[in-house]
């Protein structure tokens, strides 16, 4: 039986509910909440400040250092507290999308603690974690010569899809699932992160990046709201 | 940038008239607000937020063996963890003194109270019984989280639904609930800090407060043969409390417990999980 | 304290706040497009189109498109006057937190009194607070004297932090809002470019005075601003 319909009656390139906001977390420098349907992640910025030890500071430039992290009680089995390997290369990689955009040169021997807490998963957290942070770091007031917007794109069984959940990772009829997460800048639309997970033929790949471009378009949208003042919760 | 020193003074001036930085009295609270139902996969949560400060408490439960000398009760595990998203001064690593400090207050808190009936997890005498696992997360510090933590996890507690157990294989088929609740007693055991700054006690403090202040006196009230019994205490700090201070404080714990649980319970009272 | 070098800027800022088109943007956003632009602060140039590089808002008016910071770290310049607190102590000064991203120090070169070598803590401590100016703005940090006019270690009183960005609606035209606090709440009140305020009185007019300057911080974008201040300081407690 192939893929014809999605689990959730959703379109192929329909987005699950988006929640966003800024200013969540009082004490932070900047802060927003992103939300797909279930998935919802938290961020909050402290800096840029002065980075210490020393020795870990770069001469000329500062540095974005990522911590993301789950709440044990956001997946239905509980995950032990604590980072694990899974976390520690979602922080990199996170650090490494934001540090394309932002102007790291202007403040050396600085950090800038991006902090991302997710507090229910299904499925696209790094994603949702992703756009959270680029908005707390815009409204931190952080210098940044554009955006970046994430997505979850999904090849299941054949269809290319947008924005997929958790049923739609375990589907394993046809071709299977095959999960890519993207992230893009606004502007530009050039790649600042880019996963694969499952399998997809080189020929179709385009598609797939059609697919994140609009996607991200979608995202971004919601992100310029949500720093404009808007609350935004689709899920009411 | 930390409390500078004559900041300090300053809070000591005040209380010595009274007063606070942010106008409250003494033993005043700031508005306490209480979510439930706030993380879907786990089996309860909360949301709690004691003016700026706010903590979300998730129960998670798990089929167990028990322990040897407690073979028909179940067991409970409390975790506390200050995310980095709380303030400037937490950093990403293992829990502290004062998050450890805080999970196993809030523990005792609600352990000695009796207001989980541990036979009642009980599911084969020696060899399965449910197995409690409080996490709480504090996401903005701005003082009290000991207190706010307490609330939080009696409040998931009491939202919280068994997950489904099959009998025969022994395993819990996680993200499916039943409509059971926990074996909990009507009354809400309430926990309670006071600080003292200078030579002065109070209630409810700011981040500044806490920052400022050198000693602590914790204890959990609740309602034994109707009336109010202390079930747990602790003190925190570097300095000493006074005896009169210590009847001051049991003085003023028995008002507030009145103040307290109802708004407590109120809130409370949308059953979502 | 108002300073004047900060004069010109807290004008141009007041002045416009009322008037002029204001939006705002995010990163990336294009605010105008026209061959005629040109980029201001915290904006870039492509093609025709002015583009932003921060969170804030976007001034258009006149050729120059710049964006007014709304939030972000203090960036100190050469003579602002800056509120810190003593961290650490060494044999030739005070390393001082003022906020931001850097780290600041005052050498005891740069202190106007006879110091006590021995002794630095004598003179300020850690946890005490001073007023100080900015001599020096370098990568390695930012350096800092007191060798100016009512600059020194601020004895008493309370601080306070704000936004940065709503200094100069604190400090007003020519500091007439300040002033208005000042005498109104019989205070003393001395407030850092890096959005810190000390303010000195008896415990009520501190009170007032502080309710003040958050009610300032809070409605810094209404019209008729000093108004309600006024109404606010002659009138009983909101």
């Amino acid at each position: 039986m192939s893929y014809t319909k999605r689990l959730d009656k959703r379109k192929f390139d329909e987005l699950r509910p988006i929640k966003a906001e800024v200013g969540i977390i009082p004490n932070a420098d900047g802060s927003a909440l992103f939300a797909f349907g279930k998935t919802i992640a938290i961020a909050a910025v402290y800096g840029p400040k002065p980075l210490h030890p020393q020795h870990m500071q770069e001469p000329d430039r500062g540095i974005i250092r990522c911590n993301y992290n789950m709440l044990p009680f956001s997946v239905t089995e509980r995950a032990k507290p604590g980072p694990s390997r899974r976390s520690k290369e979602i922080s990199m990689v996170t650090a490494n999308a934001l540090s394309s955009v932002v102007d790291l040169t202007r403040f050396p021997g600085t950090v800038i603690d991006v902090d991302i807490l997710i507090l229910q998963a299904n499925a696209s957290t790094r994603c949702a974690g992703i756009n959270a942070a680029a908005m707390a770091l815009a409204h931190a007031g952080v210098v940044m010569k554009e955006m970046v917007s994430s997505v979850s794109i999904g090849k299941i069984d054949d269809k290319i899809v947008a924005d997929i959940t958790k049923e739609e990772e375990d589907y394993h009829e046809g071709e299977g699932p095959t999960d890519i997460p993207f992230t893009l800048t606004s502007r530009t639309k050039e790649i600042v992160h880019l996963q694969l997970d499952g399998k997809i033929q080189t020929h179709r790949f385009a598609e797939a990046v059609e697919c994140a471009k609009n996607a991200c378009d979608k995202i971004l949208d919601y992100q310029m709201r949500a720093l404009k003042g808007e609350k935004i919760n689709e899920n009411e | 940038m930390q409390l500078p020193n004559i900041n300090k003074k300053r809070i000591i001036t005040l209380l010595k008239e009274g007063k606070r930085l942010d106008q409250r009295k003494p033993y005043d609270i700031r508005d306490i607000t209480i979510e439930t139902g706030v993380s879907i996969n786990a089996e309860g949560t909360s949301r709690v937020k004691i003016g700026k400060s706010e903590v979300i408490v998730g129960v998670k439960m798990d089929v167990q063996t028990p322990y040897t000398d407690h073979e028909d009760e179940g067991t409970m595990v409390t975790s506390m963890e200050f995310s980095p998203v709380a303030g400037e001064r937490y950093e990403a690593g293992p829990p502290q003194m004062d998050s450890i400090e805080i999970a196993r207050v809030v523990d005792r808190g609600i352990r000695e109270s009796g207001f989980i009936d541990w036979k009642k997890l009980c599911i084969k005498s020696g060899e399965k019984v449910w197995s409690i696992l409080i996490d709480i997360y504090c996401i903005n510090d701005d003082g009290n989280i000991l207190d706010a933590s307490a609330i939080g996890a009696v409040a998931a507690l009491k939202v919280a639904k068994f997950p489904v157990y099959n009998e025969e294989t022994g395993k819990v088929k996680y993200g499916e609930f039943t409509e059971n609740s926990l074996p909990l007693t009507e009354h809400l055991p309430i926990t309670m800090s006071f600080y003292k700054i200078g030579d002065k006690l109070l209630f409810d403090p700011t981040r500044d407060e806490e920052d400022a202040s050198e000693a602590r006196i914790t204890l959990s009230v609740s309602l034994f043969k109707k009336e109010k019994a202390i079930n747990s205490m602790q003190k925190g700090g570097i300095t000493s409390i006074k005896l009169n201070e210590m009847d001051e404080i049991i003085k003023e714990s028995e008002k507030l417990y009145d103040i307290l649980l109802p708004k407590i319970e109120k809130q409370i009272k949308a059953i979502k999980k | 304290m108002i300073t004047e070098e900060n004069n010109m800027e807290i004008e141009e800022n007041i002045e416009s706040d009322s008037k002029q088109e204001r939006k705002l943007v995010i990163p990336g956003e294009t605010i105008i497009s026209g061959e005629e632009y040109l980029p201001g602060d915290f904006t870039r140039k492509e093609g025709n189109d002015i583009i932003a590089n921060r969170y804030g808002l976007a001034e258009v008016s006149g050729r120059v498109i710049r964006i007014i910071p709304i939030s972000g770290v203090f960036e100190p310049r050469r003579g602002n006057t800056v509120i810190g607190r003593v961290e650490d102590i060494n044999f030739s000064g005070w390393m001082i937190d003022i906020g931001g991203p850097y780290s600041s120090f005052l050498p005891v070169s740069e202190c106007p009194r006879f110091i006590n070598r021995n002794d630095l803590a004598e003179f300020s401590g850690i946890g005490d607070v001073l007023s100080l100016k900015v001599a020096g703005v370098k990568k390695s940090g930012i350096d800092l004297t007191l060798k100016s006019r009512g600059l020194g270690v601020l004895e008493g009183g309370r601080i306070i932090k704000i936004n940065p960005h709503k200094v100069p609606r604190i400090i007003g035209k020519e500091g007439s809002m300040i002033n208005l606090i000042k005498d109104s709440t019989k205070t003393e009140i001395t407030v850092g470019q890096n959005g810190f305020i000390w303010i000195r009185g008896e415990l009520d007019g501190e009170e007032k005075a502080i309710q003040a300057i958050n009610l300032i911080v809070e409605e810094s974008t209404s019209s008729g601003l000093t108004e309600k201040i006024e109404n606010f300081l002659m009138g009983e407690r909101k």
